[in-house]
């Protein structure tokens, strides 16, 4: 009985503990990414703790742009959507009944149609418009902002309603009476009863509202015209291959979110605390080193934890410099190279000395005896059986740049060498340096040999060479520059 | 109390569809009475009340305040202020707020908010209190608060919609004596709804009984117990025993009814029924409990005394109640004050009662109130 209780807790916490890491290990992983220097959004490996990406962030026009547009259009969808879903919640309690179902339905219809048809048909609407109208109103009707902020309100305006009636049904309707009969006007009676009574559920329906604009992807994509949101533009960066700048506005996204819900939570813990010590409820009053505001007030420790973490973040990365660090792994990864070509060496003196002793009858097919090539440019390029552990992938480790190389063979080459294009392909440098296989190319004359050899003949050893399960994950690109 | 203002309602109809709340009420309310219109409730009372208040359009006849017709003319432009059952206090606002929310409409300034405030605040006995929510203050307190804000309204009529319904019973009574004070100190006219008979007597100057939309009678509180316009009125309003029978002979405004069991008894002819009841016709006659009293001298009161055989006693502190057997399966009660007897009777012992002639009170039969 103890042991299935316990075995039950032990299968809920397992659960919880998976739960929480689908949920957020995404978020976490994310963030970290962001204080790695690796030019790749990735903690593995790890180079060195950096905040560059924040200062690469800061330094990208279109993103900031985009996230002003983001922010632009969400103050218009929170004024618009607002104003919107309460008028409707108001017409919803005071409708007759009959037509209430009705009407209910109607208004939350929007909320069924997929953005993109929304998107689409707000487009179309206000061009056919502005053609009724006239050149007058082309301005305007065909400004991505205008058009967005519309297109967005017409199903946000619908959650707002959700959030205003659920509201409006706990009003008594007397207190708008009372007020009238006390000489207020309609309109006092909406502003100085209603409205107030409302303000909780109208500032939930402007962040939800908000939120639900900066996020908005499928209906903003065919209204943002010349005015790109954040999310259209970090679609478009995804397109063009990402850099952990991204992962460094995820972060600062992640952050306020954290800091906000902290926030609100201490400030509403705050409150019940203080209502229940104006009632004379018995709060535990034992000692504590702790002040007023943080006891029995988790969130509210969370809270200075948290800020307290960022400031500290922000601290560091006045004072520090991760230059030096970079330096040695770069340095780590040049001897790492030169190690493996070392390696790469070995094992070709010891392939020709094979090959030496198996004589040359492989090669007779292509009437070129590949060895002394090798030999004439001093390189050990020359030598075909090498190739093979050339394209081991192994060696081409998250270097995509290299991986087409084995379409033409002519990059592998240089690979090969030992002189100053080892740390060429060297993967911390390939991101900065486009060129440089081309470089390599140009200085050398082993590889136009290679070249020819690869072309040419298709000799045994390069079986394993095109064997497509070397590439994998090796994306194309650069290689075809040569 | 002179200068207060009368409400008038002239053939007042309203519909609700095919539902007649109220049906061809004439009212006269003096400026300065206090008014109760008493019913048991969904008889159209508040109906009334939100006609007199604006919320409403009669659908016939017409409300006047003063003497001035109120048709078309919206709640905020009366010179009315209601009470409702609820109270419907601000929930937002601070106690002062609340009071002088008449005065912020009308663009006052908080300096002078908060001296009428502190005024009406002492006035309803919760000084210091004003910077309260009224979600920190008992029931009683958030019903002064409630007559504060009316008041500060500085209305000519005050409608009071059963406000002290939601109090228990030791508060309700004395709020029953505050309102009455508060009235005659302001001087205005107010109108009262209750289902509550004993708060329409003890405060009102005037009750308007209703059944079902129709005002049945109206009259001081004297009239309603004592000579009850219908046997509606006579079992709604206190506790009643009940008669049934034919009228033998009319002799004035007296009437011998034979009843189904008691036996042939005198009655007075209830006002609104003299002239009109006639020998033969299908009556009810009327004994309040404590108008019933034991036979010291029998024989004496032969058309006054009636026979019946105990069924059982109850002793309630201050009175014994006596219950016997009477018309229809319906008891009579006997109500005797405690002056130290041991009991009254015993089960089964035949009791004969008397009473005084102008005690019982007679009227044509008809409907009697759902107990």
């Amino acid at each position: 009985m103890r042991s299935n209780i316990l075995l039950s807790r032990i299968a809920l916490g397992l659960y919880l503990v998976i739960f929480f890491t689908y949920l957020l290990g995404p978020l976490v992983i994310m963030s970290m990414t962001a204080f790695n220097s690796n030019p790749f959004p990735t903690i593995i490996p790890w180079d060195c703790f950096s905040f560059e990406w924040f200062q690469v962030l800061a330094n990208d026009e279109r993103i900031l742009r985009a996230i002003l547009n983001s922010v632009i259009i969400g103050l218009g969808t929170v004024v618009l959507s607002v104003a919107m879903g309460l008028a409707a919640s108001l017409i919803l309690t005071q409708i007759w009944p009959r037509w209430r179902s009705t009407y209910y339905t109607i208004i939350i219809a929007p909320i069924l149609i997929p953005g993109v048809v929304l998107g689409i048909s707000t487009v179309v609407f206000w061009d056919r418009l502005s053609r009724i109208l006239g050149p007058a109103t082309d301005g305007l009707f065909h400004n991505g902002i205008f058009l967005t902020i519309l297109g967005q309100s017409t199903f946000i305006a619908s959650y707002t309603m959700l959030v205003f009636v659920a509201r409006l049904q706990r009003y008594d309707p007397g207190l708008t009476e009372a007020a009238l009969d006390l000489g207020a006007t309609h309109v006092q009676a909406f502003r100085k009863i209603l409205l107030p009574f409302m303000r909780p559920a109208i500032a939930s329906a402007a962040v939800l509202a908000f939120l639900a604009s900066f996020e908005n992807y499928n209906t903003t994509t065919f209204t943002f015209g010349r005015y790109p949101t954040l999310t259209i533009e970090l679609a478009q960066k995804v397109r063009y291959g990402i850099n952990p700048s991204i992962s460094a506005l995820a972060f600062i996204i992640v952050s306020l979110t954290v800091f906000g819900a902290l926030a609100t939570e201490a400030w509403r813990r705050g409150r019940i605390k203080a209502e229940a010590e104006r009632n004379g409820e018995a709060v535990a009053q034992g000692r504590s080193i702790l002040p007023g505001f943080l006891r029995g007030n988790w969130a509210a420790g969370a809270l200075v934890l948290f800020s307290f973490v960022v400031i500290t973040l922000f601290w560091t990365a006045r004072v520090y410099s991760p230059d030096q660090c970079k330096a040695e792994v770069r340095a780590a990864k040049q001897a790492e190279a030169a190690k493996r070509r070392e390696e790469l060496l070995r094992r070709r003196a010891q392939q020709r000395m094979q090959q030496q002793m198996k004589g040359p009858d492989i090669f007779t097919p292509s009437g070129k005896p590949a060895p002394a090539e090798g030999a004439s440019t001093g390189k050990p390029a020359g030598g075909k059986v090498p190739f093979g552990s050339v394209f081991d992938p192994g060696n081409l480790e998250g270097q995509s740049g290299t991986g087409a190389a084995p379409d033409q063979g002519s990059n592998a080459a240089p690979a090969a060498k030992p002189s100053p294009f080892g740390s060429v392909f060297d993967p911390g440098n390939l991101a900065n340096q486009a060129g440089a296989g081309a470089d390599g190319e140009s200085g050398e004359a082993p590889s136009e040999k290679a070249d020819e050899n690869g072309g040419e003949k298709p000799a045994p050893p390069f079986g394993s060479v095109f064997d497509p399960g070397n590439l994998k994950g090796v994306g194309g690109g650069a290689g075809e520059g040569n | 109390m002179a200068g207060g203002v009368g409400v008038d309602l002239e053939n007042l109809w309203i519909r609700f569809g095919d539902f007649v709340a109220v049906r061809d009420a004439n009212v006269n309310i003096n400026g300065g009475d206090f008014f109760s219109f008493l019913g048991p409730s969904g008889c159209g009372k508040t109906t009334i009340l939100r006609a007199i208040s604006g919320f409403l359009q009669p659908s016939e006849g017409r409300v006047l305040i003063g003497g001035n017709d109120m048709a078309g003319i919206g709640p905020n432009k009366r010179p009315t202020a209601l009470i409702f059952q609820n109270l419907a206090l601000f929930p937002l606002m601070k106690i002062w707020e609340n009071i002088t929310f008449s005065m912020e409409v009308k663009g006052a300034s908080s300096a002078e908010r908060r001296k009428r405030a502190d005024e009406l605040l002492e006035m309803i006995a919760l000084e210091g209190q004003g910077d309260k929510l009224p979600s920190e203050l008992s029931g009683g307190q958030k019903q002064r608060v409630a007559i504060a804000r009316a008041l500060c309204a500085e209305p000519d009529v005050l409608l009071l919609d059963e406000p002290l319904s939601a109090l228990d019973l030791k508060l309700r009574q004395h709020m029953r004596t505050e309102l009455r004070e508060i009235q005659q100190r302001v001087g205005i006219t107010f109108i009262y709804i209750t289902h509550d008979q004993g708060e329409a007597l003890t405060m009102s100057d005037n009750v308007a009984v209703m059944r079902a939309g129709v005002i049945e009678q109206i009259g001081t509180g004297h009239d309603v117990y004592d000579l009850p316009a219908t046997p509606f009125v006579a079992s709604f309003v206190g506790e009643n025993n009940v008669f049934r029978g034919r009228i033998l002979e009319v002799n004035g405004t007296e009437a011998l009814i034979r009843t189904n069991r008691s036996g042939d008894l005198l009655a007075q002819i209830t006002p609104a029924a003299r002239g009109v009841l006639k020998p033969g016709d299908e009556a009810m006659m009327f004994i309040r409990p404590e108008a019933l009293s034991l036979v010291d001298d029998a024989g004496a009161h032969e058309k006054t005394s009636l026979t019946a055989k105990v069924v059982n006693e109850e002793f309630e502190g201050n009175s014994y109640s006596v219950f016997l057997e009477g018309d229809g399966g319906k008891r009579i009660k006997m109500s005797l004050p405690n002056v130290g007897q041991d009991r009254i009777a015993s089960k089964g012992e035949d009791l004969t009662l008397k009473y005084e002639l102008r005690n019982a009170v007679v009227m044509p039969a008809g409907e009697l109130a759902a107990e």
